[in-house]
């Protein structure tokens, strides 16, 4: 079993790095050496109206100064409140959760679209292979210039502000790229998209998915997928995005 | 001081237990919570045969609770013995399975299938509002309560506990019900019947439209029918409906709770249930309380 940790963390830093988008260190004890790329981190709001962890997926793990970095977008009033917090401040985390990335060999392609973006970092960071970086954005940037430290970057923009006008499936096909495995996390309509095309091409392809959570660690059973093999908790054909994912084989799960 | 807490011949080191679907079996809330300290672990539900639940999303935030509509996710009677029972045994807690059922005949199944069991009593769903067939439709007519209780009773090898929905008019005529139909406690409360409306998709929070809500938003509902509850019955009361310290803990309890069970707040606080058995103890040292049976009911004392 994964080890989890319930910690008091401290904020080291916030920016908004871009429109709406936080990005946050936080000083861990434990959860900093036990992540992994892909995984993601339960956030307790400090407004006790709010009673639900808030499953923020980690961008970046530094294990030698034991902090973790998640990117949010403000998008309810628990991120609001999130986004108010101040350095030296502190935040109840629960973490890391879920399985994360596998880490393989072949030459990859690391997509991500929108607030699905940052997990994609810490998995660029620690995959050694050949890699092509694909970022879809709706218009402004965030987190592109890290990721051209830890490999080729093509961007694409809805509004064509910024690389390639479309999305990133556009971007695959206009600048040529081929792959033998796929690494993917961003809106659903993205990854069906990125489905589709590593079926076509006969790519192993993994995603990362989302949904409403509860408890965050696979007892509620909120959080989950319709899959074709059969769940280790119910045995039917429900896996738990908190507990069997996030991350999942792309023709595994529905979506 | 003495801590323990008698319910219908099953005794507990402590009154505070885990509400059913909140908890799992324990198994990963066991990373958070020593189960050892618990009272009792109560069970998520469990039916005759698998159920795969709602779609989703089955889960929304609101104001100081949550709505739910998970619609009873459940591996079936034959894993959950083979796999559940046998983790649980390993703690030094009470087991209480929490069995719910379609019609009358899947109820008596899951009971029959328990009695051999090593499991110290049932609680039977009579009130869950996210399933189509069963759950609340058994729990919202009296004959109906009465009538479910008794044939369950008729397999039952352990004590039942019948769990209450706060979905009806008068719960004291539920409560007097089951009592008459053979109970040997209540729960109460289960969820209310709730809708959220996401106002930009203009759509239904939920998939299944309507959820339960739970969480310290229910808590003076659940205070109020415990109370009433307490005074229409003689058979003990697990109180329950958005506990989440141990102050709203001792509140059902000097309401007419005998024991009381944590749901919610373990998605808040996932060691809520240790800091409330925790806090009951220094309220009783607070207070010189040697006895936690004397708080039952208190208010009116």
């Amino acid at each position: 079993m994964a080890e989890k940790f319930r910690e008091q963390t401290v904020i080291i830093r916030q920016e908004e790095i871009s429109y709406g988008i936080y990005s946050m260190w936080l000083k861990t004890d434990k959860i900093a050496e036990k992540a992994k790329p892909g995984q993601f981190l339960s956030i307790y709001c400090h407004e006790g109206s709010r009673l639900l962890p808030r499953p923020i997926s980690i961008c970046e793990i530094d294990q030698e100064d034991r902090a973790v970095r998640i990117v949010y977008r403000v998008a309810g009033k628990g991120t609001e409140e999130l986004s108010g917090m101040r350095t030296g401040g502190s935040l109840e985390v629960v973490g890391p959760l879920g399985n994360g990335f596998p880490l393989k060999g072949k030459k990859a392609f690391l997509i991500g679209g929108g607030i699905g973006i940052p997990p994609i970092l810490q998995l660029a960071k620690e995959l050694q292979c050949e890699k092509q970086i694909i970022l879809g954005y709706r218009d402004s940037l965030f987190l592109h210039k890290e990721f051209k430290k830890q490999g080729n970057v093509y961007v694409a923009t809805e509004d064509g502000s910024y690389g390639i006008e479309g999305n990133v499936m556009d971007a695959i096909r206009e600048n040529g790229l081929d792959a033998e495995i796929i690494y993917a996390c961003g809106p659903t309509p993205m990854l069906r998209a990125v489905k589709a095309y590593a079926k076509e091409k006969d790519i192993e392809c993994w995603v990362s998915l989302e949904e409403r959570m509860a408890c965050g660690i696979g007892a509620c059973l909120a959080c989950v997928c319709k899959s074709k093999e059969r769940d280790s908790h119910t045995n039917v054909n429900n896996k738990r995005i908190c507990k069997e994912g996030p991350v999942f084989r792309a023709e595994e799960v529905a979506f | 001081m003495n801590t323990k807490v008698n319910l219908a011949g099953v005794t507990l080191k402590n009154p505070v237990m885990t509400a059913s679907g909140t908890f799992g079996s324990g198994a990963e809330y066991a990373e958070f919570v020593d189960l050892n300290q618990l009272g009792a672990v109560v069970t998520k539900g469990v039916s005759n045969v698998p159920w795969e639940g709602n779609p989703t999303p089955r889960i929304a935030e609101t104001y100081g609770g949550m709505l739910n509509a998970v619609g009873l996710q459940n591996p079936g009677i034959g894993l959950f013995v083979e796999r559940d029972i046998p983790f649980l045994t390993k703690y030094d807690t009470k087991i209480i399975v929490n069995v719910c059922g379609k019609t009358t005949e899947d109820y008596c199944e899951v009971v029959q299938r328990l009695a051999e069991q090593p499991v110290d009593m049932l609680e039977i769903n009579i009130s869950c509002p996210n399933v189509k067939e069963g759950g609340i439709a058994f729990g919202q007519d009296p004959k109906a309560v009465e009538d479910i209780t008794k044939e369950v009773k008729k397999y039952a090898r352990q004590p039942v506990i019948m769990k209450l929905s706060p979905n009806v008019t008068d719960i004291t005529e539920m409560a007097k019900a089951a009592e008459a139909g053979g109970a040997d406690a209540l729960s109460l409360i289960n969820t209310i019947t709730g809708m959220k409306i996401d106002i930009h998709r203009m759509a239904f929070a939920l998939a299944n439209k309507t959820g339960g809500l739970s969480g310290p938003a229910i808590h003076p509902i659940a205070v109020r029918m415990v109370y009433e509850a307490a005074h229409a019955v003689k058979i003990p009361i697990i109180g329950m409906g958005g506990i989440s310290t141990p102050e709203d803990a001792l509140e059902m309890v000097l309401a007419g709770a005998s024991a009381i069970s944590v749901g919610t707040a373990n998605f808040h606080n996932p060691q809520a249930t240790m800091e409330i058995v925790k806090g009951i103890r220094d309220y009783m040292e607070q207070y010189g309380v040697k006895e936690f049976t004397e708080l039952v009911g208190a208010v009116d004392k």
